[in-house]
């Protein structure tokens, strides 16, 4: 019991290196991980999409491919896969840390980059760096999929203007030849940019596990 | 009388003038002259002579043609005089608006309230006995609270609405408490001549003063674009204090008048508290859904709709305050509560009045606040103690601070986002004290034996904390540099995204198993989805905001196609930039003569409507003109020519030709449309008016074109246009060698398409024509709501080009 308590104990540490969050955080994060997956070592789409509470998100599919994909685990790998274990998972989380005080203006820079590269690695879903119309009406698409039959055209309609409104912003002088592929990066992060992100996609992961509190002692 | 009008005219006049000099005189005037209607008003002087009777014994056997009663209208008509007065103020410092830039209007206000006290000082004028307690808490207090409450941001005050109530309550108590005990401890010494003010008495004037007002400061704010969590912190706090204060201000009261305050009467005071809150939060809540289910039958009697949101939030309050609950707190939770569902159901129109009635009502009471506080100040009798008064405001500064910097301490912990030392100093700083402030401590019931004091003080804390903290925080938080935030970030984009966001997070809260505020809002969202919606809601689509904001900046788009018959067409797609058009807009670069400018809105309007609908119900003196579906075919027509904007910007391929008249949109921004007019100028000659008046109407046929084009047959064969394809398809036929080439052709292609758009118009002008172009037009089913205009769109489907893979090669995109 010691020497695994020890073990658990330097694999969070390793952990909490990499990814930034404290052992506290950690360690409940891995409970939820424990609960989601059943106890298994890996997690996979069906363990994720059976989650009662996610069953009303729009844009639940997205979220989930998010989980699965290497983009977002700090790997300079693509694809995805079908089953990520706690550290991937961490890994994923970690993008949604809050800063905190001691962060500095370059980290939170930073911060902000990946949060705009997690949400963009999340529409562009073919993964060839830009996100075309097809798939930005997809997005909207399900961001109205609660709408009804109104929802699905008018989704339609306003990924058009919005696309048209980033060509327009970013490429003011196209030649009638010029083709606008679609949003890369940098254009996503151009017309992002005025929007203040530090009050957004933040989680304030717990400290204390207010799920398990009661039973915390007969775990320990 | 003369018979002709000019002479009669110059009777009148000369009668007038008689009336006028017969009333300095004295006299009593009797001509026996058709014309009281003119003279009512030009006898101010017939009380005092107290029936001057030049002819009295024909006074007493005719009726008396002039006749005045001052004193029954004394107290409206002072009234309309002062907020007249109030009103030209402001009007006043506006028009130079540099000035309430630098110094806050509530400072101008009571500087001007001073200079008049000071006249009416010095012409020893008694000021107008229109403040007790009474009007203060029935008439002026609940517009400006309506206000606050009716135009609270909603989303940022429940993601924050820990934070916000705990500094509202918390540190309006820790204020109190601590001003009032510390002032209590003051008056224990001998020196300062203070000893008879007791604690309760010490207690109620510091409830009073720890009321912020933070108009002044979030006017800064706002100007300078702080970050959202401040704003909202010091917005929610001078909201939600004056409920604290108001309830503290009763229970001071009363306590003030007992001789022995015993420790049951503390306990029941707290439980009072508590009664008093929820009390104000139920009859808030009741009145507001009453409100919602209300409006949601007056579709048919759109004239009085916004009328029912003023008289339940009033009878929240009046309510409230009978079982002498807070009534502030009622009436704030009532307009929080209707305003989603109210506004959802009224028309558009009725939705702006409501707006601009609450915002001027509540203008106008504090606006009249502010200036009795500066006539206030020269006109009573002051007691001046030089230790009591700089006392107070020594606490009330330092409390303020204080409090900030501990109660930041406590709830930085839960907070997402943490206050930084720099917006706790915002946070402090911005706590100015105002109106609401002065008129209670004005109201104060005479028992209190120091009410002058208090008045004094009071007025020394407002006038310090607005006048030194108002003109001076702009500079200091510019200087600060405290995080700021963009707030007018109204693009699609940006909202699609932050949408995203909101769901991703939540999303991965779920994920992790925990709940935070998205939790709650996700459920209340499902809650108010299926249920409230459903019972207060008359058309109850749930509608996402990003359509919301779609619509709405289609809408600004279409008002702004009409607004600017100059408008930059070309620059339509980028909605950005609409902004700066709608600015432009107000100023057009060109004059127009008014027979162009009559003879746009003619073309308009028979574009607009249908034929039949020109004679406008009028007839029904209780209904107002319904213009909701010219509004609709509006934004119809508007959609279209995005489409086809669109089309050319992406969905075009080179390879495919392009209409003349499309091509014709698809000018660079900014790019020659002027060359063009004057093309098309030079080419008709005199008719110049005409092309500038059609020039207005580009985009009203540019619609039509695309829209018929899907019937291109019943196309009149006369028609220069091109036999253009529906634009589903989107191929047309006729190929024009040229249209591969570069922009330089398109400014050749313009002229031609201007000609052919213009000939339409003037077809359009004969009523038959315009009939039919009108039916051909509009969809058979009146619009109902929003339909979206996708028919295009639709029937684009699998076979849109827009859809083809970019490897096919480039789309055109030329704008």
């Amino acid at each position: 019991m010691g020497a695994s308590q020890t073990r658990t104990v330097h694999k969070y540490q390793d952990l909490a290196d990499k990814t930034g969050f404290s052992l506290e955080q950690i360690k409940n994060l891995y409970q939820r991980f424990q609960h989601l997956s059943g106890n298994e070592e890996t997690i996979s789409r069906d363990n994720l999409e059976s989650i009662p509470a996610l069953a009303n998100n729009p844009i639940r599919k997205q979220i989930i491919a998010a989980f699965f994909d290497k983009r977002n685990q700090h790997q300079d790998e693509v694809g995805s896969c079908n089953e990520i274990g706690f550290e991937q998972f961490l890994m994923v989380m970690s993008h949604f840390r809050p800063p905190n005080a001691k962060t500095t203006e370059e980290e939170k820079e930073a911060m902000r980059k990946e949060k705009l590269r997690f949400l963009f690695n999340m529409h562009d879903t073919n993964n060839d760096g830009t996100i075309t119309l097809v798939e930005y009406r997809k997005v909207v698409e399900e961001l109205l999929s609660n709408s009804g039959d109104i929802g699905q055209e008018a989704a339609k309609a306003i990924a058009d203007a919005a696309m048209l409104e980033v060509a327009s912003t970013n490429v003011p002088h196209m030649g009638p030849e010029d083709f606008y592929a679609g949003i890369t990066f940098e254009h996503f992060e151009q017309i992002l940019e005025g929007l203040e992100m530090e009050s957004r996609m933040h989680i304030r992961f717990l400290d204390v596990n207010t799920a398990t509190m009661r039973c915390g002692k007969s775990q320990s | 009388m003369g018979t002709s009008a000019s002479f009669e005219a110059r009777t009148k006049v000369f009668c007038m003038l008689l009336l006028l000099l017969l009333c300095c005189f004295g006299g009593k005037c009797e001509l026996q002259e058709s014309k009281p209607s003119a003279t009512t008003t030009l006898k101010p002087l017939e009380n005092e002579f107290n029936k001057p009777q030049a002819f009295p014994d024909e006074e007493a056997a005719s009726l008396p043609v002039f006749t005045m009663d001052y004193p029954r209208i004394q107290v409206p008509f002072e009234f309309t005089l002062w907020v007249l007065l109030a009103s030209f103020a402001k009007i006043g410092f506006h028009i130079y608006h540099k000035i309430t830039i630098w110094i806050p209007e509530s400072c101008l206000l009571i500087s001007i309230g001073l200079i008049v006290g000071a006249i009416m000082h010095s012409v020893k004028e008694e000021p107008p006995a229109v403040l007790n307690s009474n009007v203060f808490f029935l008439y002026m207090l609940p517009p400006i609270v309506l206000d606050n409450g009716y135009f609270m941001p909603t989303r940022p005050f429940f993601e924050n609405g820990g934070t916000v109530l705990w500094y509202a309550v918390v540190g309006t108590l820790w204020n109190s408490i601590g001003i009032g005990l510390s002032l209590f401890a003051i008056c224990q010494f001998e020196v300062f001549g203070v000893q008879d003010i007791n604690l309760q008495e010490n207690l109620l004037f510091a409830s009073i003063i720890s009321a912020v007002d933070p108009v002044a400061a979030l006017n800064v704010f706002e100007d300078i674009g702080v970050n959202e969590q401040i704003y909202i912190v010091i917005f929610g706090e001078g909201l939600f204090n004056d409920a604290v204060t108001v309830v503290l201000y009763n229970m001071f009261t009363f306590l003030a008048d007992l001789p022995v305050v015993e420790s049951t009467d503390v306990f029941l005071g707290v439980a009072r508290f508590f009664v008093v809150a929820a009390g104000g939060l139920l009859f808030g809540l009741l009145f507001g859904f009453v409100a919602a289910f209300t409006t949601r039958f007056t579709h048919n009697v759109r004239q009085i709709e916004p009328l029912f949101v003023f008289m339940y939030s009033y009878l929240a309050y009046l309510v409230a305050e009978c079982f002498s609950i807070s009534s502030v707190l009622a009436i704030i939770t009532c307009a929080i509560t209707m305003k989603y569902y109210v506004e959802e159901n009224v028309s558009q129109r009725s939705c702006t009045t409501i707006r601009h009635v609450v915002k001027m009502l509540a203008t106008v009471s504090e606006t009249l606040i502010f200036f009795f506080l500066g006539v206030v100040t020269i006109t009573t009798e002051h007691e001046w103690n030089w230790a009591y008064i700089l006392f107070t405001l020594l606490f009330a500064f330092v409390w303020r601070g204080f409090g900030i910097l501990v109660l930041t301490q406590i709830i930085n912990p839960f907070r997402t986002i943490q206050f930084t030392f720099k917006d706790q100093f915002g946070l402090a700083y911005g706590g100015l004290r105002g109106a609401v402030c002065f008129a209670l401590v004005f109201t104060l019931p005479d028992t209190i034996n120091r009410k002058n004091l208090f008045v004094t003080a009071s007025i020394a804390v407002i006038i310090f904390t607005v006048f030194l903290q108002g003109i001076s925080i702009r500079p200091i938080v510019e200087y600060m540099k405290i995080r700021k935030t963009n707030k007018d970030l109204n693009t699609i984009n940006v909202e699609v995204h932050s949408r995203v966001m909101e769901h991703v997070v939540c999303g991965i809260e779920d994920l992790c198993g925990q709940w935070s505020h998205y939790y709650w809002k996700d459920k209340f969202k499902k809650f108010n989805d299926h249920v409230l919606r459903r019972i207060l809601i008359r058309d109850n689509r749930a509608e996402s905001s990003i359509v919301a904001l779609y619509k709405k900046l289609e809408l600004q788009n279409a008002i702004g196609l009409l607004d600017t018959p100059m408008g930059d067409i070309s620059a339509a797609p980028s909605i950005v930039s609409l902004y700066d058009e709608r600015k432009e807009a107000s100023r057009p670069k060109k004059k127009f003569l008014a027979a162009d400018v009559r003879k746009m809105h003619d073309i308009l309007s028979n574009n607009m409507y249908k034929i039949r609908q020109k004679t406008m119900a009028y007839t029904n003196k209780y209904n107002l003109p319904d213009d909701t579906r010219t509004r609709e075919i509006l934004i119809r027509r508007h959609a279209s020519i995005r489409r086809s904007l669109r089309a050319e910007s992406f969905r075009d391929p080179p390879s495919q030709n392009i209409g003349k008249s499309q091509k014709y949109y698809s000018l660079q921004p900014g790019g020659d449309l002027e060359n063009a007019f004057a093309l098309r100028r030079r080419s008709h000659g005199a008719s110049g008016s005409q092309s500038s008046s059609s020039r207005s109407l580009v985009p009203m046929r540019r619609l039509n074109t695309i829209k018929e084009s899907g019937s291109a047959g019943k196309q009149p064969a006369a028609s220069a246009h091109p036999h253009s394809p529906p634009p589903g398809v989107d191929v047309l036929e006729e190929r024009e060698p040229g249209s591969l080439a570069g922009p330089s052709l398109i400014g050749r292609r313009v002229p031609a398409s201007r000609s052919h758009i213009s000939d339409q118009i003037d077809g359009d002008e004969d009523p038959d024509e315009s009939e039919h172009t009108g039916e051909r037009e509009e969809a058979p089913e009146p619009p109902r709501g929003w339909v979206p205009d996708n028919q295009g769109l639709r029937n684009n489907g699998a076979g849109n080009p827009l859809l083809r893979p970019p490897s096919q090669g480039a789309w055109g995109s030329d704008h």
